[in-house]
């Protein structure tokens, strides 16, 4: 069953650049950006990607699976489109998922489940919250303002859309980055979106690709694009 | 706008199992938190906790299923579970309303839910679905019949504050009219390791804002508190959450701010969506984790958003910090001082140890008192201010 909470909004939100990563590709604002016939893990995918665009953000080695699909998800919305109009405080990052940081919290149990073998790691520790892929990007990007993680069971539109709207009408901030960030055992999906209010979009940005409307059909439409 | 009050809350902490329990340990300064735990399943070595009873836990459940009538086995639910169900069913029956109605939105943070679900001894009771946070929420919600789908927030930290943020924020935007929300965590070896890792707790009671301060103290909780636009609770005077904001550090993944400018957005933030200004704030509910950094982070920033003067106080040197539960635990505290005109002693503190000269509170006192600001900060570099207020 649906949340009830629906409610039409008085202000537009466009989706002014976006990002998805699925097992074998990589799509930003409705460009192929990376393709990779034989998926043999995760790993070897991401650091095909990484050095692909190449990133130069040594911290990236550190970072646990969800962090890094998160970053570079970030990392690929934002190369091409501007958030430089905005105030650090005027930005935020609203990101959600299913498994929250199940699979670093399994690895980091294996690490402490035998008291003969017990190594317990502050840098694996660290990672077994979800919102610290958040913490990520707002470091890699200078990002302030409103930030939040929030968990469904499956991908929500709705949930997202709300948040979202909620903050940005009510002026908590000007853009937002938003979407979908899940990793579990080596099956994950990413939808990362800049949403920004349709009167402030810089017409020089987003080269080739045209504002989508900020609402759930939108968002479900994205996520589920080939 | 119209307002949201706050209508109803409960408490469960190492101190007690409701908010007037927890409000009377404090008045008359019990510690709920041991020097050791009583067996090593949570550590290898001795670690200053604050523990929950949990055999009186299954006790005060099993009233509830025979109240109810529901022919459930106790041990069907998980120890979180159970302590959820507790605290949200003690918080409804504070109140009348159908909360089964569709306009009722639950709202549940926690950092790591059923998390002790990994280890090997609980490993084969339970279904593996139930590490994930959104089948903790389906479990609450299927319990008490809630009509939505539960929204739940895992914001390490600052989840409980801005669960009542976000409660509030839906409420003043027609999503919902009521939300109920509830924070709660548990010890496991899998926390206790964690922070033991960082050299993050402290060997004896947690002492925030002290000299001698040396690490936090972990403890385990659950907090509920229902928000309403209607005006209705039995308590008077009625307090209304006046404004909120979230920030991040955008400087370190597990280390707070070098200047606190950051905690200082989100109560800056918070006080001009309240509409208020530095001298409008009476009492802060602080964070206050008794970690060398955090505290003195917290005290830049309170210096920065010129609060120094203003009493202040955390209650972790009471129960301890208990992550997904203390935003909303510290909350309802914070609630009862201005309900109550009281300020609560800070346990723990002796002498002022951070830079900026903050008026932490020494001696419970009561004082008149209309407006609250509460704070918290996070891992992932978050902060949350909310402001409570008087109508």
């Amino acid at each position: 069953m649906q949340p009830l909470y629906f409610k039409r909004f008085e202000m537009d939100f466009s989706i002014t650049g976006y990002c998805l990563i699925s097992e074998k590709k990589v799509i930003v604002n409705d460009q192929l950006r990376f393709y990779q016939e034989n998926f043999l893990n995760f790993a070897n995918f991401i650091k095909s990607l990484y050095k692909l665009e190449e990133i130069n953000y040594p911290k990236f080695y550190k970072m646990d699976s969800l962090s890094k699909l998160g970053f570079l998800a970030s990392e690929l919305v934002l190369k091409v489109s501007s958030i430089k109009k905005y105030r650090e405080d005027e930005l935020g990052v609203v990101l959600s998922n299913s498994s929250s940081s199940l699979d670093t919290d399994i690895v980091y149990q294996n690490t402490i489940n035998d008291r003969f073998n017990y190594f317990p790691s502050p840098s694996v520790f660290v990672y077994t919250l979800p919102n610290i892929v958040i913490g990520e990007i707002c470091i890699k990007f200078n990002i302030k303002g409103e930030n939040a993680f929030l968990i469904s069971e499956t991908f929500n539109g709705r949930l997202i859309c709300n948040y979202v709207n909620e903050m940005m009408e009510k002026n908590r901030v000007q853009a937002c980055l938003c979407g979908w960030v899940e990793y579990l055992g080596d099956k994950f999906e990413t939808l990362v979106m800049l949403v920004e209010k349709s009167g402030f979009i810089d017409k020089q940005s987003n080269l080739g690709y045209c504002p989508t409307p900020f609402t759930e059909q939108h968002l479900n439409q994205l996520l589920h694009r080939n | 706008m119209s307002n949201v009050y706050v209508i109803a809350d409960n408490i469960i902490t190492s101190l007690g199992f409701s908010t007037d329990e927890n409000i009377n340990g404090i008045l008359n300064d019990k510690i709920g938190i041991v020097s050791a735990a009583p067996d090593n399943t949570l550590s290898n070595t001795p670690t200053a906790l604050s523990l929950l009873n949990f055999d009186l836990l299954d006790e005060r459940f099993l009233q509830i299923l025979k109240k109810i009538n529901r022919d459930l086995p106790v041990d069907s639910f998980t120890r979180l579970e159970k302590l959820f169900i507790l605290s949200i069913h003690d918080a409804l029956s504070k109140v009348d309303f159908n909360y089964q109605r569709k306009r009722v939105l639950l709202i549940i943070s926690t950092t790591k839910g059923n998390i002790d679900l990994l280890e090997d001894r609980y490993k084969a009771k339970f279904n593996h679905k139930r590490l994930f946070l959104w089948e903790l929420g389906r479990i609450i919600r299927d319990f008490f019949g809630f009509f939505n789908t539960p929204l739940i927030i895992s914001n390490a930290c600052i989840s409980g504050v801005l669960a009542i943020s976000i409660g509030s924020r839906w409420i003043q935007s027609g999503f919902c009219d009521y939300a109920i929300v509830s924070g709660g965590d548990i010890m496991s070896e899998f926390v206790v390791s964690g922070f033991q890792s960082f050299q993050a707790l402290s060997p004896g009671p947690c002492r925030p804002y002290d000299i001698d301060r040396n690490g936090l103290t972990l403890g385990e909780g659950c907090g509920t508190l229902i928000l309403s636009n209607h005006e209705q609770s039995r308590e008077r005077p009625l307090i209304r959450v006046a404004g909120s904001a979230i920030t991040n550090d955008a400087n370190h993944i597990s280390g707070p701010s070098r200047t606190g400018q950051e905690l200082s957005f989100a109560i800056n933030s918070s006080m001009k969506e309240a509409g208020c200004l530095s001298g409008d704030i009476n009492y802060i509910s602080a964070h206050g984790t008794a970690t060398p950094f955090n505290d003195e982070m917290e005290s830049k920033a309170i210096g920065l958003s010129k609060l120094t003067d203003v009493p202040l106080n955390s209650f972790k040197g009471y129960w301890g910090h208990t992550l997904g539960a203390a935003g909303i635990v510290e909350s309802v505290t914070a609630v009862h001082s201005l309900t109550s005109n009281t300020l609560f002693r800070s346990a723990g503190f002796k002498a002022l140890g951070v830079s900026e000269p903050l008026t932490v509170i020494a001696k419970h006192s009561t004082s008149d008192l209309n407006t609250c600001l509460k704070t918290a900060s996070g891992f992932g570099g978050c902060n949350a201010a909310i402001i409570f207020q008087k109508i």
